[in-house]
C-alpha cells in the first residue's frame, strides 16, 4: 500500500476537464472518495457522470486534470491500467459472453490452467469462494444467457472483484433491476463496504441516493455542484442541486391568452424496436399563445414524444393533430406543411449537418422550397440573404460558407432556433432548446420563444432543465416511464415537487411537505 | 463560393493537394527502397516510368487513355461516397454497361453516327444504373450492406456477360468476344493516330455536371445530407431510402460509361474479361480525390500514368511486372489512405499525455 497515512482519500480526481468538440462534458470536476465508503455520483443525464467515470476507468483521457489513487498521482490510459490500479467497473450494458457459463466468464483472461488445459474445477471453486464471501449467490455452471438481469449484474460485480478491484464503479446499476433486485444489490453493497471495498455509484434517482450512499457528489452541466454527507441532506436539497441553475433566469412571462387548440395528442403510444412500450397513451393539447412544458428525467419517453410529434417515428397507437388536422403524409414534411417547427433535442445528430456550410444548414429542410430553390436549383442569392438575416437577427458569429461544425455550441443552437422560427410557425416543438449553450444565448432563445407565444404560436417545450420549464411554461406535464404522471398549471408545482415527480416519486401535498424528508432520511440511515 | 464539401475552402483544398503530393513522394521513396533491395537501378526504373508516362506525345496519350475509364469509375465511386455509400461494384457495372452498349451498337447498324453513339451510351448507362440500383434499393429497403451486395454483383456481371457472349453473341474465332461494332458507332479520335477519343470530353463534361449538381441543386443537397448525417436528412424531410437507391443508380450509370466508352472508343467490340480492374482502381482514385469530382482528374491521371509508365518500366528497365504492381499498390496505399496518415499523426502527438506515468505498477 502506498497510502501516506495522512491522506484519507483512496481516490481523488482533481480539476478534470474533458470536451468533445464544442460540448464540454467535464468542466473542472472534483471528486474525492474515502476508503470504504459508498459514494453516490448524482446528476441528470448529460451532467458528465459517465464521462468522469470513463476517464477514471481509462476509456477517455482527460484534457486536463489529475487523478490520485491512495495519494499517488497516476496515469490511467486504458482499462488495463485502471484494473492494475484496483479499479473495477460494472457497465450499464453488461460485458458478458452469453453462451458461456458463469465460471467461464469470470475466469476469462485469467484462466487457471492445469497441464495446458483449462482447469474448470478450480475455476468453479474460485468463483464459489468469491460468491460466498460477498453473498453473491450464482450458479457457476449456469449459462449467462439463462440468468436474470439481476444475476448477470452479480456476475459482473464478481468479475470486477476477481480482478482484485478495491474501487468498484457501478454505472446506473439499478436502471435495469426490479425493486427486489435493488434491495439485494443494496445488501451486496453493504457487504462490500464491510469488506473494506469502496463503491462509486452512478445514478439520477434520489431515493437510491438517500438509501444507499454515505456521501453524494452532485454534477450538473459538467460542473461540480457540491459534495455532501447523505445524513446531512434531503431529497429536496439534492433535487435542487441536481436541476437548479446558478444563474437566475430573468424572463417576464405575461399571462397567457390561450386561443384555439393547435397541437393535440390523443392516446399516443410508441414502442421501441423490440416492441417494448416507450410512450403509453399520452394525451396532451397545446393552445395558441401558450407554452406546455414537459418535465422528466431523460430516458422516460421525451425522445419518443419528440420523434412521434415530429414525424420521425411511427405511432403504435393514437393520433396527432396539428392545427386541427392530421398530417396528410407521414414524415416530417407533412408536419411542416401544417405549420410545425421542430427544434430537435440533439442539434449535432439531427438539427445540423455539421460538415456542411452554415448557409446550407440555415435552409435545411427548406432546400426544395421557394425562394431558396426553383425547379430543383438552389438560388444562392436568396439563401445568402436569408441566412445573413438569420445570423444578424440572432447575433450568430460565423461565416455562411464555413462548416457549421466550426460554430460554437451556442451559435449552432441559435442557428437551429433561428431557422425553425423563421417561417412564423403555428406550432413549435422546442426540445432542450438551450442545452449546452451559454447564458446569453439562453436568454435570447427564451425571449424569442416567448415572442412567438405572444404572437399566437402553440409551444410544446421538452426540457430537462426545471428552471427553464418553470420560467417559460404556462402548464407543466411530467413524463415518467412513458406516461404523463401529472399535469397542471406551473404555479401548482414547486421545483422540489417536480424533481420528485421526475424521479418517480409521488410528492406529498404541499401542506404535509415537512414530513417527507424525515421519511427519506430514515431510509438513508 | 459556397461549397458543399467537408472542408469547403480554398486553403483546405490546397492542404489536401499538398498531402496527396507528399503521399506520392513517400510512396515512390518506399518503392525506391524496394527496387534497390531487389537489386535494380532506381534511377533507370523511375526514368523509364517517367518516360513511359510523360516522355513524348504518345506516352502522354497512353497515360490519358489509361486515365479515361478511371475518370468514370473514380467519379462514380466519389459520387456514391458523397451520398454516404461505398460502391465497390463499379467493375460489374462497367461490364453490364459495356455489353449493353456493344449489343445496342450491333442492333442498330443503319443509324447515323451521332444518334447511334448516343443511343449506345445511353443503353450502357441504363445497364450500369440498373446494376447500381439493385444494391442501392436493397440497402434502402432491407439494410443489406452495399459493400457486400456490390461485390457479389461484380461476379454476377462479369460471369453473366461471359456466359451471354459465349452462348449467344460470340463472333467466330478463338476469343470470347462479340462482332466488331459498325464504324458509325465508334467514337471519333480526338488526337489523330492515337486511340484518344471524345470519351475524355464526355468524362470531363460529366465531372463538371456532377460537381455542379452537388453544389448547386436541391438534389445535390439531399444527397450530401444523406451522406453526412442521415438523421439530419430524415429530420429535414429528405426521403433517405429513395435517395440512397437513386445515388447508387447514378453512380452505376457513371461507372457503366467507363465500359461503354471503352467499347465504342478503344475495343470496338465487347470482349469478355476486358477490364484490368478499372472499377477497383476507381475506388483508389475516388479516395485520392477525397471524393471531390474535380479531384478525380489529377487522381485518374496519376493512376493512368502509373499504368502507362509501368509498362515502360517492364520493357526498358527490365523490372518484373510483379514489382511494378507492388509499387503501384504502394502509391494507392499512401495516396488513398489519408485516414491512415491522420492516425499516425495522432499517434505521434500522443493521446493527450497529461499525466506522468507513475505509481500504478
Amino acid at each position: 500500500m502506498t497510502a501516506t497515512g495522512t491522506e484519507p482519500w483512496i481516490l481523488e480526481m482533481i480539476d478534470i476537464h474533458k470536451r468533445f468538440g464544442p460540448v464540454v462534458a467535464n468542466d473542472g470536476v472534483h471528486l474525492a472518495v474515502a476508503r470504504g465508503e459508498i459514494h453516490c455520483l448524482l446528476g441528470e443525464n448529460g451532467a458528465g457522470k459517465s464521462t468522469l467515470m470513463k476517464i477514471l476507468y481509462g476509456l477517455y483521457s482527460p484534457d486536463r486534470g489529475e487523478i490520485r489513487i491512495r495519494g499517488q498521482r497516476v496515469a490511467i490510459r486504458s482499462p488495463r491500467d485502471a484494473m492494475a490500479a484496483g479499479i473495477g467497473m460494472v457497465h450499464q450494458h453488461f460485458m458478458l459472453v452469453d453462451r458461456m457459463t458463469v465460471a467461464e466468464n469470470l475466469v476469462a483472461g485469467m484462466e487457471p490452467v492445469r497441464r495446458g488445459l483449462l482447469d474448470l474445477d478450480r475455476a468453479r471453486q474460485q468463483v464459489q469462494a468469491m460468491a460466498a464471501r460477498y453473498g453473491l449467490q450464482v450458479d457457476p455452471d449456469a449459462r449467462v444467457q439463462d440468468l436474470s438481469v439481476g444475476q448477470q449484474q452479480r456476475v459482473e460485480i464478481l468479475k470486477a472483484l476477481m480482478r482484485r478491484a478495491d474501487i468498484l464503479i457501478l454505472d446506473e446499476p439499478t436502471a435495469v433491476l426490479t425493486p427486489q433486485e435493488v434491495d439485494e444489490l443494496f445488501q451486496v453493497m453493504q457487504q462490500l463496504k464491510a469488506d473494506g471495498k469502496t463503491v462509486i455509484f452512478i445514478t439520477h434517482k434520489l431515493r437510491e441516493t438517500m438509501a444507499f450512499s454515505d456521501r453524494v457528489t452532485v454534477l450538473r452541466g459538467g460542473r461540480h455542484v457540491g459534495t455532501v454527507r447523505t445524513a446531512d441532506t434531503s431529497p429536496e436539497a439534492l433535487a435542487e442541486m441536481m436541476v437548479g441553475r446558478q444563474v437566475m433566469l430573468r424572463v417576464s412571462r405575461p399571462p397567457a391568452k390561450p386561443g384555439e387548440t393547435l397541437l393535440e395528442l390523443e392516446r399516443v403510444s410508441v414502442v421501441d424496436r423490440r416492441g417494448q412500450p416507450r410512450l403509453r397513451h399520452v394525451t396532451l393539447s397545446v393552445r395558441s399563445g401558450e407554452v406546455l412544458g414537459i418535465a422528466g428525467v431523460e430516458g422516460n419517453g421525451q425522445l419518443e414524444l419528440e420523434e412521434a410529434i415530429a414525424g420521425l417515428r411511427p405511432l403504435a397507437g393514437g393520433r396527432i393533430r396539428i392545427g386541427g388536422r392530421e398530417p396528410a403524409q407521414p414524415g416530417p414534411r407533412g408536419r411542416r406543411a401544417l405549420g410545425l417547427a421542430h427544434i430537435p433535442s440533439d442539434r449535432l445528430r439531427r438539427g445540423l449537418a455539421a460538415p456542411l456550410p452554415v448557409a446550407r444548414n440555415g435552409i435545411l429542410g427548406r432546400h426544395w422550397q421557394a425562394p431558396f430553390a426553383r425547379r430543383g436549383l438552389l438560388r444562392e442569392r436568396a439563401i445568402r440573404d436569408h441566412v445573413g438575416r438569420l445570423l444578424a437577427s440572432f447575433q450568430i458569429r460565423g461565416r455562411p460558407d464555413a462548416p457549421a461544425a466550426t460554430l460554437s455550441g451556442g451559435n449552432q443552437q441559435k442557428l437551429v432556433v433561428a431557422r425553425e422560427l423563421a417561417d412564423s410557425p403555428r406550432v413549435i416543438l422546442a426540445c432542450q432548446p438551450t442545452r449546452g449553450v451559454d447564458v446569453g444565448a439562453i436568454a435570447q432563445i427564451h425571449r424569442e420563444l416567448l415572442q412567438r407565444r405572444a404572437a399566437g404560436a402553440a409551444i410544446l417545450l421538452i426540457s430537462a432543465d426545471l428552471d427553464e420549464l418553470m420560467a417559460l411554461s404556462d402548464r407543466i406535464a411530467v413524463l415518467y416511464e412513458g406516461e404523463i404522471v401529472t399535469e397542471g398549471p406551473t404555479e401548482a408545482f414547486t421545483k422540489q415537487q417536480l424533481g420528485l415527480w421526475m424521479a418517480g416519486q409521488r410528492p406529498v401535498p404541499a401542506a404535509a411537505k415537512d414530513s417527507a424528508p424525515a421519511k427519506e432520511g430514515a431510509a438513508g440511515a | 463560393m459556397l461549397d458543399g464539401t467537408p472542408a469547403g475552402n480554398a486553403r483546405g483544398w490546397l492542404r489536401e493537394l499538398a498531402q496527396s503530393l507528399g503521399a506520392i513522394v513517400l510512396a515512390l521513396l518506399a518503392g525506391a527502397a524496394l527496387l534497390a533491395a531487389a537489386g535494380y537501378s532506381v534511377r533507370d526504373a523511375y526514368w523509364s516510368l517517367y518516360q513511359g508516362a510523360f516522355g513524348n506525345v504518345y506516352s502522354i496519350a497512353d497515360t490519358l487513355l489509361n486515365a479515361i475509364p478511371l475518370l468514370f469509375t473514380g467519379l462514380a465511386v466519389a459520387l456514391a461516397f458523397r451520398g454516404g455509400l461505398f460502391n465497390i461494384g463499379t467493375e460489374g457495372q462497367m461490364y453490364a454497361a459495356a455489353l449493353a452498349t456493344a449489343l445496342t451498337a450491333l442492333a442498330l447498324p443503319g443509324w447515323p453516327p451521332l444518334l447511334l453513339i448516343t443511343a449506345s451510351l445511353l443503353a450502357g448507362a441504363a445497364a450500369g444504373a440498373a446494376w447500381g440500383f439493385v444494391p442501392g434499393f436493397l440497402r434502402a429497403r432491407t439494410g443489406a450492406h452495399e459493400v457486400i451486395t456490390t461485390i457479389m454483383l461484380n461476379y454476377v456481371a462479369i460471369l453473366l456477360t461471359t456466359h451471354l457472349v459465349k452462348t449467344r453473341f460470340k463472333a467466330p474465332g478463338p476469343v470470347d468476344q462479340t462482332a466488331l461494332i459498325p464504324a458509325a458507332a465508334r467514337l471519333p479520335e480526338l488526337v489523330p493516330a492515337t486511340r484518344l477519343t471524345w470519351a475524355i470530353v464526355v468524362a470531363v463534361a460529366l465531372i463538371a455536371l456532377v460537381d455542379w449538381v452537388l453544389r448547386k441543386s436541391s438534389w445535390g443537397m439531399d444527397l450530401e445530407l444523406v451522406g453526412q448525417n442521415p438523421s439530419a436528412a430524415a429530420y429535414a424531410g429528405v426521403p433517405v431510402a429513395a435517395r440512397t437507391a437513386l445515388t447508387m443508380a447514378a453512380s452505376g450509370a457513371i461507372a457503366g460509361l467507363a465500359g461503354s466508352t471503352l467499347v465504342l472508343g478503344v475495343l470496338h467490340r465487347f470482349i469478355t474479361h476486358f477490364s484490368p480492374g478499372y472499377g477497383f482502381t476507381g475506388i483508389a482514385v475516388a479516395l485520392a480525390a477525397r471524393a471531390r469530382p474535380w479531384g478525380v482528374v489529377p487522381a485518374a491521371l496519376l493512376f493512368g500514368a502509373l499504368q502507362a509508365g509501368g509498362l515502360s518500366m517492364q520493357l526498358f528497365a527490365r523490372i518484373p511486372a510483379d514489382l511494378i504492381t507492388v509499387i503501384q499498390g504502394l502509391v494507392i496505399l499512401f495516396v488513398a489512405a489519408p485516414g491512415l496518415a491522420a492516425l499516425f499523426r495522432r499517434r505521434a502527438r500522443g493521446p493527450v499525455p497529461v499525466l506522468p506515468r507513475e505509481g500504478t505498477r
